[in-house]
């Protein structure tokens, strides 16, 4: 990756906010300070903020998403910028044009912010490689790489119920190897140096050296949920049968569902996490999502501010840069 | 025919125990005599080779030409004029054009396009089966009389194991070796190394096991039959044991290497890189040091560019969706003659695996400095260094993994059928 692709700048701020990976504890306290303080914003009568005035926001979503795509274009919308939503499924990707192709012509309509969803790992940093230097590219998930967006809304739900991370153990149950949003949870709760990562699912299910991102293995929910602080339990494709990865949904129902039997083998005030859309049934009791420890409507709600703080940084961060530069 | 004399270079190909200062005469398209040259001998053209190296001219087992059917990439008359100008002077090409080399037209259009280039000498590889789809038996006898000097199915694993029994039993009968990969194509579904790196992108992993469970049914099929198999691109190192252990079985296999799985692994993918898109896979360092020790002890006699040149649009896409493959006869010598300075293998074992090693594979006469022996012979200045830029790689493809590497190594004088290749 090339230095125009890298996130951060040459300082050390964030530019484009791409992967967790690398970042360092302050860039994610940062984050989740500011995204404290436009929380409250939320909760004002009136919601809105000035920060991006004038600015194009533009939703480049090559995979369908309605939960992601309608927070960043709440977020933008709070922060005063103008939104362009393009359903790429529909448009030219489709036509057998390139990405690239794709890309230029957008950047030609004078816009600030890229948000970019797509179904290929990698393809947020090769956008991010590509586009004219003054744009900002925030990944919106990228095939099973990273969805770093959710991963910080994700410990920031976690810090604002048990504050202090390297006193928590966090499980999180089900496909990791399929999984986007796992990778960044596991970047975001490592960089915040939680005191236990574990991951929870059949050998299937795991990517083969998923020990080499820092996490415990288990293999039986009984045994990974002991003592956990925080459950995230992540979403199961049905089209994982087809590829032989798992028998049927009733056995890992069985097997990794969360129950309100199993998550009283976790700590008494443990919280139960789910990046959405729920299965219910498959891998979570509708008891447990419904339940008095579930903050599963909360992390929706954080979303909107969290992408509000990592909107207002980037583009603060450029506007610094251009400020030095003159 | 020019009569040609090399002057005063350091003679080596250790196969034949050639390693002396001295002088190479060339006439008629041969060598006509090695240190020692006639009385009488008149040249008509001299080449001073003091401080230099004369080797055989390098036989690059598997090189992707595009042409026909992919000229937007290379062309024959590109990659062979590159491929010259770095020193080989025989390349392999698989069937795998469009159309593929399943009739006898289109290697003779192969062929006859390389003679009319006038740079390096090409060989062809017939199909082993018909449109290489692994159903039908390719007219293997046919191709063989037409000039193809093996069969193979072009890396496009036969997943009936029928057919693959039947094909290598039918290309044994008519004395024909046989090329593939050992690849079990169930598992052959991804493009990264299933280890921490893919992990960490998330990028599908191929396991070593797609190499090894491929290679176990093809040494058991070998055995069975008697074919005689050359393994190409091994990439793990259990890979490489298997075939170890195959050798003391003493079946008759021969094994080669691209020369980027000997110094790249894994964690050359970095953030994506796409020039690091390869297959089968780079795997992990102890996978490249497997791969290095057969290397060396000559379990892979081999070497090869796998030389995949590719047009920028084919790189220049999001990981997963760009196509496989390096840009590599610009490399070949630079990269093997590395290996002789991290202490892999001495010079002259280095060079044999990419000389005199290939030749032994198709029992070709090229790839020795012997009185005899074809015309081929390669002039390099092994101390010249120079930087990989992909703008100044002569193949068409510019997709090289090495950008910014330094190697050494600048080919002074190639010389093909005993004529010294002019490049314009």
């Amino acid at each position: 990756m090339n230095a125009r692709g890298a996130q951060l700048d040459s300082s050390g701020r964030l530019r484009h906010f791409l992967t967790l990976e690398g970042l360092k504890r302050q860039h994610l306290e940062e984050i989740l300070d500011t995204a404290e303080s436009l929380r409250n914003v939320a909760e004002r009568r009136v919601k809105i903020l000035p920060t991006l005035r004038g600015t194009t926001v533009v939703n480049l979503f090559f995979e369908p998403s309605t939960r992601t795509r309608t927070t960043f274009e709440l977020a933008a919308r709070r922060l005063s910028a103008d939104v362009m939503n393009l359903d790429m499924r529909a448009s030219s990707a489709t036509k057998g044009e390139t990405l690239l192709d794709t890309l230029h012509n957008i950047e030609a309509m004078q816009v600030d912010m890229f948000v970019v969803r797509h179904s290929v790992s990698g393809a947020a940093e090769f956008v991010a490689a590509h586009v004219a230097p003054h744009i900002a590219v925030l990944n919106a998930g990228d095939g099973r790489h990273a969805h770093p967006t959710q991963g910080m809304l994700d410990v920031f739900t976690i810090r604002r119920h048990k504050g202090h991370f390297p006193d928590l153990r966090v499980a999180i149950v089900g496909d990791i190897l399929h999984s986007r949003v796992a990778r960044s949870q596991i970047h975001a709760l490592n960089i915040l140096q939680t005191g236990e990562v574990r991951v929870v699912a059949p050998r299937t299910l795991l990517p083969t050296a998923v020990e080499s991102l820092g996490v415990q293995v288990y293999h039986r929910l009984e045994e990974g949920l002991k003592d956990v602080d925080v459950v995230i339990t992540l979403r199961l494709q049905r089209e994982r049968m087809a590829g032989a990865l798992l028998p049927s949904e009733q056995e890992y129902y069985r097997l990794y569902g969360l129950t309100e039997e199993r998550l009283k083998l976790a700590a008494a005030d443990a919280i139960v996490m789910h990046p959405g859309p729920i299965n219910r049934g498959v891998e979570m009791d509708s008891r447990v999502a419904d339940g008095e420890r579930s903050v599963i409507l909360e992390q929706v709600t954080n979303g909107i501010a969290v992408r509000m703080a990592i909107m207002t940084l980037t583009m603060g961060n450029r506007a610094a840069a251009r400020r030095i530069e003159v | 025919m020019t009569r040609l004399l090399i002057r005063g270079g350091h003679l080596l190909d250790a196969a034949n125990s050639v390693d002396s200062i001295g002088d190479l005469a060339l006439a008629d398209g041969k060598i006509l005599a090695v240190g020692e040259i006639p009385e009488g001998f008149q040249a008509d053209e001299v080449i001073e080779a003091d401080g230099k190296l004369v080797i055989p001219g390098l036989i690059d087992l598997c090189a992707r030409l595009r042409e026909p059917g992919h000229e937007h990439k290379a062309t024959i008359a590109s990659e062979t004029r590159a491929a010259a100008m770095a020193g080989i002077t025989t390349l392999v090409v698989p069937p795998d054009t469009d159309p593929v080399v399943d009739e006898t037209s289109v290697g003779n259009l192969i062929r006859r396009r390389a003679e009319a280039a006038g740079f390096a000498r090409v060989l062809t590889l017939g199909a082993l089966t018909q449109g290489l789809v692994g159903e039908q038996l390719a007219e293997m006898a046919t191709l063989k009389d037409s000039g193809c000097v093996g069969v193979s199915n072009g890396g496009r694993p036969i997943a009936d194991t029928r057919v693959l029994y039947q094909a290598l039993a039918y290309a044994a009968s008519q004395d024909l070796t046989v090329f593939l990969e050992p690849v079990e194509p169930w598992l052959d579904r991804g493009c990264a190394h299933d280890g921490p790196v893919a992990a960490r992108l998330g990028l599908a992993g191929i396991p070593v096991a797609a190499e090894t469970a491929g290679l176990a049914r093809l040494l058991s099929l070998v055995e069975d039959i008697g074919a005689r198999l050359h393994i190409c691109r091994l990439s793990s190192a259990r890979g490489v044991e298997m075939v170890r252990a195959a050798h003391q079985r003493g079946l008759p296999v021969t094994a080669d290497v691209a020369i980027h799985y000997l110094h790249l692994c894994e964690m050359d993918l970095g953030r994506f890189d796409s020039a690091c898109h390869v297959l089968p896979p780079l795997r992990g360092l102890r996978d490249r040091d497997g791969l290095r020790m057969a290397v060396a002890d000559g379990t892979i006699s081999a070497i090869c560019s796998d030389h995949q040149p590719h047009d920028r649009d084919a790189k220049e896409r999001p990981f997963a969706e760009t196509a496989p493959g390096i840009s590599g006869v610009d490399t070949l010598l630079g990269l093997t003659l590395k290996l002789t300075d991290e202490g892999v293998l001495e010079l002259g074992e280095a060079l044999a695996r990419v000389t005199s090693g290939p030749a032994q594979v198709l029992a070709l006469e090229q790839g020795r400095l012997v009185t005899g022996a074809p015309g081929d012979v390669c002039v390099v200045d092994p101390e010249a260094e120079w930087e990989v830029e992909e703008q100044t790689l002569r193949s068409q493809g510019k997709n090289t993994a090495f950008s910014g590497w330094g190697l050494k190594g600048l080919v002074a004088a190639v010389v093909v059928k005993g004529n010294v290749v002019k490049i314009t």
